[in-house]
């Protein structure tokens, strides 16, 4: 076998304390496919970043030698330069330009300080057709399919002199015959002695494309399999995913009291115009008082779409299927329907859409659920300090004051204003969307105490998770979804990491 | 000491509100020693206010549609055009004053919604969707004026309430009467308020300000209210105009900070994604604000109409971006979600206050306009750099 192309040794990084990788090594053959896996959050993001030059030299520790020397990146440009380019899951193409535009952005074809278009065109079809992409140069990116976007990509990758592709779950949005096309072309360019990175988590992939595979888990190197070796199976792949023994960080809740149906979705589908495919399909779910339902899946399995869906759709998805709450049918026109209907929703972008960052805790707080603290339209603000003060308090909200900017807070304090917020709405259904993301371990286990809480109080929760232990640990029962399906539903007794993620890898 | 700290700090926490008093305060005391007292006088601030009124009441529906992170540029011609309508309603149609002037501010809630239902429910970008507006109210404004020109209003109670004053009941040492009282009554009725909030907030046990800096902030608004005036009663009294202009201040006022509306109106601004998800009705929310900028388009022109006793061609030119400048002067930020109407006004006068003191001295009009451009420069800047601060 040839030697390594790529290098990294012993990498370590760290965000503001806490560990993203420790001691990370991963070494890449010359013109291998080799495959990056591991769970949520294992690290593989972060290390492509370090390698990328996302994160700058001197940001994190060891040594990254590419080709036989040591590279020092400051910014992604001089990794590309270098001969590395990597193509992240979402797109970075611009939508309103052509084909060949996109293709040589940043990298154009000049002719004196002019741009030589003709010769652009020229260069661009040479690069489609390296990628087997039969299109016209000059057709605009948002006129092509996602699969198709993907290759003009790889296209823009392949002008700029690629010696090593990186492409972060390539085929999470495609669809199978895109998948394929898409595997056959990197088996293609492996022949023209283009080494490729490929993460992915659809496990069938990986098997039939890689001659290596490094897990990452927890942001250590867990190991490297080889496929001459008949290392990779499904089998070895996940149990080095998960192996990790389920620490004891879930508080035990000390009675379960079940009740009647509170949610139940029959055949129920979703359609986005925005994206135009489905986004649900045909989906039967229910949930009973006092349970804790797990909804586990990959990132676009559709788990958002589905909260979205049921609170007040949002998103202006076209429902079909049946919503009942408390066994009566509903239709929700807004989310604040969804809310009089006892429905909370507590979103996985907290900065993003759920709260109002400029403002300060109380007014968070207070913010989905105003008229519990006025009388006709007027508010009490000292009513609502009051109220507010109580929830600041029962959150465990470390912060000097309730005049404090949530913008300003952790983000464990931050998600804790977040829940606070839907609690005081008094909601029978509470959706958590990634409760714990992003926050410390001292602050999820505050979060699943509260959630232990709320159900011995009688309420019901969806918990959407990509973390397995979370999942396991805290659910009642778990439901698998893949691409907008529900792929399975298992009692928790039955469940474990390893049949959960062949579900949501199928 | 202790007293001096505390001050201290409530000053630094709060730069941003007081900054733009301050900022007030200051160019009020220069135009005073550069003109000898003449800016201070009783007759000029009279003025001064009566002449801000039209584009104070723009500037406060305008820090609102900001607010939600929207602009308004059809207010300035649909002011004008509807000082026209009133003004043909009056003099062609023989409406009285009392029919007109509800009749103008319906339409202008009207007007204010169709800018409301481009924007929610049709999504054309406000600028764009308000530039047309401001397009097409110039051309109406100059499709009814066309033919007769400028009309002349003879009305006396409509011109009354851009040039005429409260009745004086009687004058005491050449003061107006009526205004001395309502200035006693809005010291009281601050004073009473004052306490009963502080009362309020012991029972719920929360944090007050020390008595000390509490009766300080008493007395020191309360003389800034007596001050006034005493200056206002020094001349004819309270106009109309500034009676409208803090009826519609306190109205606002009230409505952003006391209604559960008004919190809605700030939590679209600051982050419309997560108001949806709070089951805040954002369309709900544009429609309002726009159409109470269209009503307050309206009563701006029948301010406008009425102080010049006609209807004429013109009206209307630049009031929106007066009423943007005031706005961003009073601490409106174009992010979204912050920005008081209280701000607003004190905006709306500062400008006011650099036009008349500048006219006072003489000050060229190329010069005015630069000067105007360079303290609105100034405000934002300050804003932003005591928001770096702070974040």
């Amino acid at each position: 076998m040839s030697g390594y192309i790529l290098e990294m040794n012993e990498i370590s990084k760290s965000f503001t304390g806490v560990k993203a990788l420790s001691n990370v090594n991963f070494k890449v053959r010359k013109g291998e496919i080799h495959c990056l896996i591991g769970e949520n959050g294992a690290g593989k993001s972060t290390l492509m970043k370090v390698l990328s030059g996302v994160y700058p030299y001197g940001t994190y520790e060891g040594d990254i030698v590419f080709e036989g020397s040591v590279q020092q990146f400051n910014k992604i440009s001089d990794s590309v330069q270098t001969g590395i380019v990597i193509i992240y899951q979402e797109l970075a193409l611009f939508p309103d330009l052509t084909v060949y535009e996109n293709i040589f952005v940043g990298n154009e074809v000049t002719r004196g300080n002019l741009v030589d278009w003709n010769q652009t065109i020229r260069e661009a079809k040479k690069m489609l057709k390296r990628v087997g992409l039969d299109v016209n140069p000059e057709t605009l990116v948002k006129d092509l399919s996602v699969g198709k976007q993907q290759l003009v990509e790889i296209a823009k990758a392949l002008s700029k002199d690629v010696k090593l592709l990186i492409l972060d779950e390539p085929t999470a949005a495609l669809n199978e015959d895109d998948s394929e096309n898409l595997l056959k072309l990197l088996g293609e360019l492996k022949k023209q002695g283009i080494t490729s990175i490929m993460i992915s988590h659809k496990l069938k992939e990986v098997i039939s494309i890689a001659d290596q595979a490094t897990v990452l888990r927890d942001g250590k190197t867990i190991c490297t399999l080889d496929a001459s070796n008949g290392e990779i199976s499904e089998n070895t792949i996940i149990k080095n995913m998960v192996g990790r023994d389920m620490e004891d960080i879930y508080p035990k809740r000390p009675d379960k009291k079940i009740g009647e149906t509170i949610l139940e979705l029959n055949h129920w589908s979703a359609y986005s115009t925005e994206l135009g495919r489905h986004v649900l399909k045909d989906i039967d779910f229910h949930v009973k008082k006092g349970e804790i339902v797990g909804i586990a899946g990959l990132m676009g399995s559709g788990r958002t779409e589905l909260a979205l869906s049921v609170f007040g759709n949002p998103k202006n998805y076209k429902l079909e299927g049946q919503l009942k709450v408390s066994g009566e049918e509903k239709v929700f026109k807004h989310t604040s329907d969804a809310i009089k209907s006892g429905i909370a929703y507590v979103t996985e972008d907290r900065k993003g859409d759920g709260l109002f960052l400029i403002q300060d805790i109380k007014n968070n707080i207070t913010a989905a659920n105003l008229n519990e603290v006025a009388d006709k339209g007027i508010i009490n603000e000292n009513e609502e300090v009051r109220r507010a003060t109580e929830y600041k308090r029962s959150m465990y909200i470390k912060a000097s004051s309730l005049e404090q900017t949530v913008g300003n807070l952790s983000g464990g304090n931050q998600q804790k204003v977040s829940l606070g917020k839907w609690l005081f709405v008094g909601p029978k259904l509470l959706i958590l969307d990634e409760p714990t993301r992003g926050i410390d371990v001292g602050a999820k286990f505050e979060i699943y105490t509260i959630m232990n809480k709320l159900i011995s109080e009688g309420m019901s929760i969806i918990m959407i998770s990509s973390e397995l232990g979370e999942v396991l640990g805290m659910s009642d029962r778990v439901y698998v979804m893949a691409e907008g399906r529900m792929k399975g539903e298992l009692p928790i007794e039955e469940a474990n990491q390893e049949n959960i993620m062949q579900l949501a890898t199928q | 000491m202790e007293f001096i700290n505390e001050a201290r700090s409530l000053v630094k926490e709060n730069i941003r509100d007081y900054g733009m008093y301050i900022a007030l305060f200051v160019i009020m005391l220069t135009f005073s020693i550069m003109t000898d007292g003449l800016f201070m006088s009783s007759r000029n601030i009279s003025n001064l206010l009566d002449s801000t009124g039209y584009i104070a009441v723009l500037a406060v529906g305008m820090t609102l549609v900001i607010v939600i992170r929207h602009i308004d540029l059809s207010v300035g011609f649909a002011a004008g055009f509807l000082g026209a309508i009133s003004a043909i309603l009056l003099t062609k149609m023989g409406l009285p004053v009392y029919v007109t002037i509800p009749v103008i501010l319906v339409f202008g809630i009207f007007i204010g919604l169709f800018n409301g239902l481009l924007i929610a429910k049709y999504a054309i970008p406000s600028f764009v969707a308000t530039l047309a507006g401001m397009l097409i109210f110039r051309g109406a404004l100059l499709q009814v004026t066309e033919k007769t020109g400028t009309i002349i209003i003879k009305d006396d109670a409509f011109n009354a309430i851009g040039n005429g004053f409260i009745p004086s009941l009687m004058i005491v040492n050449g003061l107006h009467l009526l205004s001395l009282i309502l200035g006693l009554l809005s010291i009281l009725f601050y004073i009473y308020s004052e306490i009963s909030t502080r009362r309020n907030k012991i029972k719920y046990q929360f944090d007050v300000v020390s008595k000390g800096i509490f009766s300080f902030k008493l007395v020191f608004v309360s003389a800034i209210i007596a001050y006034v005036t005493w200056i206002l009663a020094g001349y004819n009294g309270f106009s109309w105009t500034v009676v409208i202009m803090l009826l519609v201040v306190v109205a606002y006022h009230f409505l952003t900070t006391k209604t559960v509306l008004g919190r809605h109106i700030y939590a679209v601004g600051s982050n419309p994604e997560a108001a949806h998800l709070s089951g805040i009705n954002v369309k709900k929310i544009t429609y309002l604000v726009f159409g109470s900028m269209g009503m307050l388009a309206a009563l701006s022109g029948i301010l406008f109409t009425s102080r010049l006793q006609s209807a004429t061609t013109t009206a209307g030119t630049l009031f929106e971006l007066d009423a943007i400048a005031a706005a961003y002067v009073g601490g409106v930020s174009s992010a979204g979600g912050v920005g008081k109407v209280t701000g607003a006004i004190i905006g709306a006068i500062v400008m006011a206050s650099l036009s008349s003191g500048m006219n006072l001295l003489g000050v060229g009009v190329s010069m005015q306009y630069m000067i105007r451009g360079g303290v609105l420069v100034a405000a934002v800047l300050f804003d932003v750099m005591t928001r770096k601060k702070r974040g």
